[in-house]
């Protein structure tokens, strides 16, 4: 009988949606206490550095920026990202096409070591640049007859920060390279294309929103790295902090207000980071067509056609 | 006669030599320093070294806080994940991205703020404080701070495993009278537990090796509040390198063995819902 069928379809069709998801109450008490965790955690603080710059008007906020140490400070470290990046970008898209377009022994370890930087604490990645260039260190006395200024200089601070954002473009991307395969670029060769022309135009459009992704992180650690710098900075006002250095020397001189105003600078960066990465998440989601539709959206429509 | 597939694409000789090149001078070299430094030590130079009692204390704060901030970020993670993954509410999508935040902040801005808003006359210590609770400048901030900066880690591995999941299985499960909660720890969480676990370990990984935000709000007094990261910088500057170099050598050894151990666990996984 059609009709007892339906019936019987609905009831189970019924059961089904109730039971694959949370009563409203448990389903409220979950998202209250995931928002109320990530508004301690993430919003308040976000919130609180405006806050905290903006304390005494804004006249203060920006004579604070305006202060020639400051500006130093900032210039650093556009220096040291506009040097560490590119070399870094050049580096990860050599090392991708290594390993995603040919096979060798050893791959993995390779893999491995290039993820080392991560797992080094950042205070240990400036420790290795003072164990090689300081004074007691492999190179020091050497450096020191040649009047060569490596450590608590420029220098040392731009290899050590190269040495903590050294994975980020590989990283990004090595699986993006190999999930590409190498039929196109083998066509493009058959078809009379050079070597740079293939990574041209071929290569390069195909890996351009990783290759920005693995840049964007790269900037903002490169930016905002702090214990490795700190380290072999020698802290000079004016010649040798970068910008979180400057927040450091500002805060344990109780200059909260110029502390913060520095340190909400950094906040927009980051800011703008995350925007910039969910800008290119959205680009790579479109272009792999991953447009299913969430959990909870087909759960609605179940709802409707029971 | 069997033919040998040729790779017909340039450029292998000159990045991998790039490569390797720059590994070594920028990566390898420098870190081998560490063990060549140690070499200088003798034994029992080297374990005086990092068995003294105020380092000894160090490694306690550092391993204990960064352990109780790992567990925090599982469950919390956890929750945190599946809101985001399962349910619709609004903002949904910029706390989403706001998960990211302490990858993209700078430590020590972390630090200082947390530090300013724990404090006694802080937004949050002037309801703490006269409750007793103290954090900034004890052992709780320490554990405050590296759950902000290990808190994307368990989110960010556990969520697209959420996402993956089969609802059909969840569906299976309800159909054969499994109420929510055995469908969810008895079929969701063995589905879930890789990568948790990883989360675990990346976010225990970073916090023993986490220095900017912790300095801020521990108020670093020997014995107490003194993480072993920053009993390396003391040491440096006393120009005792190879003590730092020591204690040094001790750190890379755990967070090599816990790089193995995610390794590990990340192949584990891969195997298991490949």
């Amino acid at each position: 009988m059609p009709e007892s069928l339906v019936l019987n379809h609905q009831r189970i069709s019924i059961n089904r949606t109730v039971s694959i998801t949370e009563s409203a109450v448990v389903r409220r008490i979950l998202i209250g206490i995931a928002i109320g965790f990530l508004v301690l955690f993430l919003v308040v603080p976000l919130v609180a550095v405006f806050v905290e710059a903006l304390k005494k008007g804004i006249m203060v906020y920006l004579t604070a920026i305006y202060e020639p140490d400051t500006i130093a400070a900032i210039r650093l470290t556009l220096l040291t990202a506009a040097i560490a990046v590119p070399l870094n970008l050049v580096f990860g898209v050599a090392a991708a096409w290594a390993i995603a377009k040919f096979e060798f022994r050893g791959k993995s370890l390779l893999i491995t070591l290039i993820d080392l930087p991560f797992a080094v604490s950042p205070v240990i990645s400036g420790l290795i640049f003072v164990l090689i260039f300081g004074m007691q260190g492999l190179l020091g006395p050497w450096l020191a007859d040649h009047d060569i200024k490596i450590l608590f200089a420029v220098p040392g601070i731009v290899l050590a920060t190269i040495f903590v954002t050294f994975p980020f473009v590989a990283r990004e991307l090595i699986p993006v390279m190999q999930s590409q395969g190498r039929e196109e670029e083998e066509a493009a060769m058959v078809l009379g294309a050079s070597g740079f022309q293939t990574f041209w135009r071929v290569t390069l459009p195909n890996i351009k929103w990783g290759l920005l992704y693995g840049v964007i992180l790269c900037n903002a650690r490169a930016m905002g790295e702090f214990g490795a710098v700190s380290v072999v900075s020698g802290h000079v006002r004016g010649l040798t902090n970068t910008m979180p250095l400057h927040v450091e020397i500002l805060y344990n001189e109780y200059n909260f207000v110029a502390a913060f105003a520095v340190a909400s600078l950094l906040m927009m960066l980051a800011l703008m980071t995350l925007a910039a990465k969910n800008f290119v998440e959205g680009k790579t989601r479109k272009k792999s067509g991953e447009d299913s539709l969430p959990a909870q959206e087909v759960m609605t429509e179940e709802e409707k056609w029971s | 006669m069997a033919f040998k597939k040729r790779n017909i694409l340039p450029g292998f000789g000159i990045a991998m030599g790039f490569t390797l090149f720059y590994l070594g001078l920028i990566v390898l070299i420098p870190l081998s320093a560490i063990f060549f430094k140690t070499a200088t030590l003798s034994w029992s130079q080297f374990w005086t070294t990092v068995t003294t009692p105020r380092v000894l204390a160090s490694y306690r704060l550092t391993f204990g806080a960064s352990l109780a901030a790992a567990f925090i970020n599982v469950t919390f993670g956890l929750l945190v994940a599946w809101v985001l993954v399962r349910y619709r509410f609004p903002f949904r999508r910029i706390l989403d991205s706001l998960v990211d935040l302490p990858f993209a902040l700078p430590t020590a801005v972390a630090g200082m703020t947390l530090t300013t808003l724990f404090a006694g006359t802080g937004w949050f210590g002037r309801y703490l404080e006269p409750l007793g609770i103290k954090v900034a400048f004890a052992p709780l901030g320490v554990m405050i701070a590296l759950t902000f900066i290990g808190l994307p880690f368990v989110v960010r591995t556990v969520q697209p495993v959420l996402e993956d999941l089969d609802r059909e299985i969840e569906e299976a499960a309800a159909s054969l009278g499994a109420n929510r909660w055995q469908t969810f720890t008895r079929v969701l969480f063995p589905q879930i537990f890789p990568a948790l676990l990883t989360g675990f370990a990346l976010a225990f990984a970073r916090a023993l090796g986490e220095y900017g935000s912790v300095i801020f709000i521990s108020g670093n007094m020997p014995m107490r509040t003194e993480i072993t990261p920053l009993l390396i910088i003391t040491k440096l500057e006393q120009y005792d390198y190879s003590g730092a170099t020591a204690i040094a050598l001790v750190m890379l050894i755990a967070s090599f063995a816990l790089l193995l151990v995610i390794n590990m666990l990340q192949w584990w996984s891969n195997k298991r819902y490949a």
